[in-house]
């Protein structure tokens, strides 16, 4: 028996809808530490939503989210919709828990640099000459270290998806969670963010990544879930669940993706 | 008498007085203009984010205050303003009547109106916003004021910069209106000039240099904002 350590998320029972619309339905889901997890699931199973939830850019409706064993404190503001009840506490929260975007969404009115020091200086209020330091190293490591003073216009769409990765690794994140980081992408430019993922993978970051990418899902994560309208349909390794798939709507997915 | 000995900045030509009365001019546009930001992006932030009575105030500010001419918003401060002075004054002792500055009520009044304009244009460019940009600016923690401070005022004033360099243009020419309080502004100087050498052209063709000198000069600089501000934005 080994001991179980606190996880680095857990969410219980979560439900979220949009108007009549109910897009998660009572996810449960917890997530190890060092653990990366593919989600998969066809558009509109909650796969982003359930993600965005987790650093509250959603608030869910119900249900119970905890980073680190955390618990986000949520209460019923006016007319009966929850809000997060200690904004200071979701701040906080958030500067641990990392995101990246399928849009990239790099401030455009900095250059590369200065979306990666950014938060690490003004949210974080380390010294200004650690963070440009660690940037740098950051941006060698995503391979973008000669666009630092380029601004983000002036990037491919691969390159920016690269800064917009070194932005969220200096924060020095907990959790980082992938909202589908490679859908915007040209085909040619896929292979370069997944490859800084698998790194991030293989140095044991606990990560949480929304895909439609097979190949990452079944090679690079530890965990597949599968999600289908709002709930968790499949759930286990990628060894597993790839071979021998309980679900038959996931043995579908399977055979549809590829 | 020739234009330029007219002109002159000698102790006999006009020249001193007339740059000086250029300078209460750019003083008190620039005043009406600052006062107009603040009330612009005020009324801006009502209309994006307040209740549904706040928002119909503000509407219903812009409606009124673009809609009437803007001689008439000088005359209602001025002679609005030097009556509540007077029943002020009147409180205290028998007094007659008490004028409020030229000055004041000419920044006020410029001020307020130029706040109806500003006021869209500040609106206009926050929808402009990227809205990922601003959870992106979320999702790493920062707090309200920050995300203010550090992602949404660089990027609305990026975007309104144009639109605000025309309406520095507006609060300009409105300061002429201004002369008619009695303000020795540029236009009441070349009346004043014009009236006592009797020649008006020269007078006003000077002005209209001034102002020209002014306008040019300020598009000037608004074209280097602009630039510097849209340098991270791809042209296309």
């Amino acid at each position: 028996m080994t001991l179980l350590s606190t996880p680095a998320v857990s969410i219980r029972d979560l439900r979220k809808s949009f108007g009549a619309l109910e897009v998660l339905r009572g996810i449960s889901l917890s997530a190890a530490e060092g653990q990366v997890i593919s989600i998969l699931g066809s558009s509109g199973s909650g796969k982003s939503t359930m993600l965005r939830c987790i650093n509250m850019l959603e608030t869910p409706d119900a249900g119970e989210i905890a980073i680190g064993g955390e618990v986000i404190a949520l209460r019923k503001g006016r007319r009966g919709r929850t809000e997060p009840a200690d904004r200071a506490q979701v701040d906080r929260i958030r500067s641990r828990v990392a995101m990246v975007f399928q849009s990239f969404n790099l401030w455009s009115h900095m250059t590369v640099l200065e979306n990666v020091i950014e938060a690490p200086i003004h949210v974080q209020k380390r010294p200004r000459a650690e963070c440009i330091e660690e940037a740098e190293a950051l941006l060698a490591k995503v391979g973008i270290v000669d666009k630092r003073n380029h601004y983000p216009a002036h990037l491919s769409g691969g390159q920016q998806q690269r800064a917009a990765i070194a932005r969220a690794l200096a924060m020095k994140p907990k959790l980082m969670l992938f909202d589908e980081p490679t859908s915007a992408l040209d085909p040619e430019l896929v292979g370069e963010v997944l490859r800084v993922m698998r790194s991030l993978a293989e140095e044991g970051r606990t990560m949480l990544v929304v895909t439609h990418e097979m190949g990452f899902a079944r090679d690079v994560s530890s965990r597949v879930v599968f999600l289908h309208k709002g709930m968790v349909e499949e759930d286990g390794p990628p060894g597993e669940v790839f071979i021998a798939p309980t679900s038959p709507r996931f043995r579908q997915f399977i055979s549809e993706h590829h | 008498m020739s234009i330029f000995s007219l002109m002159s900045l000698g102790p006999d030509g006009w020249g001193l007085a007339m740059l000086a009365a250029a300078g209460v001019t750019l003083s008190v546009a620039a005043c009406g203009f600052v006062i107009g930001s603040v009330i612009g992006a005020f009324v801006a932030w009502v209309k994006l984010s307040g209740g549904a009575l706040a928002r119909a105030a503000a509407d219903a500010y812009t409606t009124v205050l673009r809609g009437i001419p803007d001689l008439l918003i000088i005359y209602l401060f001025y002679f609005g303003g030097s009556a509540l002075l007077s029943s002020i004054a009147a409180l205290f002792g028998p007094g007659g009547f008490v004028g409020v500055s030229g000055f004041a009520a000419g920044a006020a009044a410029i001020g307020i109106i130029s706040g109806a304009y500003q006021s869209e244009v500040f609106r206009g460019a926050y929808t402009a916003l990227s809205r990922g940009e601003i959870e992106a600016a979320k999702s790493v923690g920062m707090h309200r004021a920050l995300l203010f401070r550090r992602i949404i005022a660089p990027q609305v004033l990026r975007y309104a910069i144009p639109g605000l360099g025309n309406v520095w243009q507006l609060a300009l020419k409105e300061s002429a209106l201004v002369s008619v309080t009695g303000l020795v502004e540029l236009l009441r100087q070349s009346a004043i000039g014009a009236g006592s050498t009797r020649e008006p052209f020269s007078f006003y063709l000077a002005a209209a240099v001034l102002y020209l000198a002014i306008t040019t000069v300020s598009s000037w600089g608004f074209r280097r904002a602009e630039s510097y501000s849209m340098r991270g934005v791809r042209r296309t």
